[in-house]
């Protein structure tokens, strides 16, 4: 499997910061094409910052990364944007169209896709994040989930080869979260897409093949979402909420119960219970 | 203060094409001293429902009684300068709206715009900043330099600045990460009882509401659907889903034990109510508190 990001010993500093000071310290990863990578950290850990650097917005200090094979550098910049798609969590920041169909033609435009198959793309992306009903209203009027919908439209119609979530759920609904990720299994199942989602939610971090945690700017660990879901309690540390069973675990503690120390899944949690109560 | 509606109804742009009704006869009474949430999957007028809680917005009819104060459509918008000062709204993403050069100017901006006087305002905002939790030494800071945590809290400190009677808050703790939300979570309800507010929260996040409320306003199609205690809500699980809502955790958990054969006397909303519930059902033997194969 071919590698579609790779990053070398990235470092970033904010122009405000002093010349000790670095956001992100000397990170390095690589994705492989097709793969869900989810990045978790606390507030102000640098995920964003990372993401940031991947498409160009911000320019590190030092390190080099490569995209879809094209080292990123002022030349190659524009050629990057066009391969990756993001969304970030509050995405008036990024609205531009009068209506929401506009908006989600905007990138397509921009790439001079012909009008007839424009209309289409748009038409299907809106029916996927079921906002074909609001195609002719302004994007300012719409609730917050609605606006994280239509810009994950604006995504599904550009068909980028690299989505990058930035906390895009979080505005959504339990059911509407659920609905958006269904959604974005269906376009990787579709075309290949690789997702990398910047993420506190266990939900989302559970659906990607791994997870790569960052603390005050250094990539720490990374695993599977079973591997990194066995810190418990230290999860609320690395930013991401305590699986279920661990919440419950503690509870149990706190009652006086004796408790597994091994990580339990929810099914395995109510395996459990159920044993020790059946056969007391 | 009491917020009561009266056969609300609400249009968007009304009399033009764009025209969209965001309410629907809304009856319903928000208690004074109530932590009251506010819930329903997006778009089912939470948030119109909210801006008319301070009059923000105006019914397009029916009538909307702040504590003493009667709004109706014909309601002028003069006068409404007190009303808002009771009832302080905390928007989403509240940190967008500073814009002062220093901490302690942001927050004194709110009481010097109903006339208290700069000194006054300035001893105001330093009390604020303890009551949120930040420290005094950021007075004198600018708060574009706070991290996002810090400037929502910035941003509540200058909503508190007001002593309103009515707290409310419209997803007060999205995109923060999962130690943000428990303090922010925990910073409302001590400022509940602190301030003897009178709270209103909009949330998707049903533990919230199974750990914090006390009343539930549960909305659909800019209707309120449903409306009573925590364990009124949530006790029948398939009318949710119906309704496109979700359960507080541990009470989908109880539902796969419920599925299993262990019986409740009452549907758990909290992990500590089913660990109650739980250890009545346990074997003695596993009662040790101790950690298994370590």
């Amino acid at each position: 499997m071919s590698q579609i990001i790779n990053v070398e010993h990235l470092n970033y500093r904010y122009p405000q910061q002093s010349e000790s000071e670095l956001t992100l310290h000397d990170v390095s990863f690589s994705v492989t094409a097709g793969e869900w990578v989810a990045i978790v950290g606390h507030n102000g850990s640098g995920k964003s910052t990372l993401a940031k650097n991947l498409n160009g917005l911000l320019a590190p200090v030092s390190g080099k990364i490569t995209v879809d094979g094209q080292v990123l550098t002022e030349d190659t910049v524009w050629d990057i944007r066009r391969k990756i798609g993001m969304v970030f969590q509050n995405p008036d920041n990024q609205f531009v169209g009068a209506t929401v169909a506009d908006d989600v033609a905007f990138s397509l435009e921009n790439q001079g896709v012909p009008r007839d198959e424009m209309l289409k793309r748009v038409a299907d992306a809106l029916a996927q994040v079921n906002m074909s009903a609001f195609a002719t209203r302004e994007p300012a009027r719409l609730s917050g989930g609605q606006k994280q919908r239509v810009a994950l439209a604006g995504m599904i119609a550009a068909r980028p080869k690299i989505l990058i979530l930035d906390e895009s759920t979080s505005m959504l609904d339990p059911e509407g979260r659920a609905d958006v990720l269904a959604t974005i299994r269906q376009m990787k199942a579709d075309s290949d897409l690789t997702v990398l989602s910047i993420t506190h939610d266990i939900d989302e971090a559970a659906s990607a093949n791994r997870v790569l945690v960052v603390n005050d700017g250094e990539l720490v660990e990374e695993g599977t979402p079973a591997e990194i879901f066995q810190h418990g309690p230290a999860l609320i540390k690395m930013g991401l909420d305590m699986p279920y069973p661990e919440r419950l675990k503690a509870a149990l503690k706190r009652q006086g119960v004796t408790v597994p120390a091994t990580y339990l899944t929810e099914k395995g949690m109510a395996d459990w219970l159920w044993q020790l109560i059946s056969n007391k | 203060m009491a917020i009561d509606f009266k056969q609300v109804d609400f249009t968007y742009q009304p009399g033009t094409p764009f025209a969209t009704q965001a309410l629907t006869d809304i009856n319903v009474t928000i208690p004074d001293g109530s932590y009251t949430a506010l819930i329903g999957h997006t778009g089912s007028g939470k948030s119109t429902l909210l801006q008319h809680l301070n009059a923000l917005l105006k019914p397009t009819a029916g009538t909307v009684t702040i504590g003493d104060r009667v709004i109706t459509p014909e309601t002028s918008n003069k006068d409404l300068k007190a009303l808002r000062r009771h009832v302080g709204i905390v928007f989403q993403f509240p940190e967008s709206q500073l814009f002062e050069e220093t901490v302690e100017k942001d927050i004194a901006f709110g009481p010097q715009n109903f006339g208290v006087s700069e000194a006054d305002a300035l001893k105001t905002a330093a009390e604020m900043l303890d009551l949120v939790g930040l420290d005094r030494d950021l007075l004198q800071r600018s708060p574009f330099d706070l991290s996002g945590g810090q400037m929502r809290r910035v941003a509540i400190a200058g909503v508190l600045a007001m002593a309103p009677q009515v707290l409310v808050l419209d997803e007060p703790t999205a995109g923060l990460d999962p130690q943000g939300r428990l303090d922010m979570m925990e910073m409302f309800a001590n400022l509940r009882y602190e301030r003897h507010l009178t709270v209103v929260l909009v949330t998707h996040q049903m533990d919230d509401v199974a750990n914090y409320a006390d009343n539930v306003i549960v909305m659909d199609h800019g209707k309120v659907v449903k409306t009573g205690t925590p364990q009124d809500i949530f006790k029948d699980p398939d009318w949710l889903v119906a309704h496109h809502l979700g359960l507080p955790k541990t009470t989908a958990f109880a539902q796969q034990l419920m599925a299993r054969g262990i019986q409740f006397d009452q549907m758990p909303l909290t992990e500590d109510q089913l660990a109650q519930a739980l250890v009545q059902q346990l074997p003695v033997q596993q009662l040790g508190g101790a950690t298994d194969d370590e």
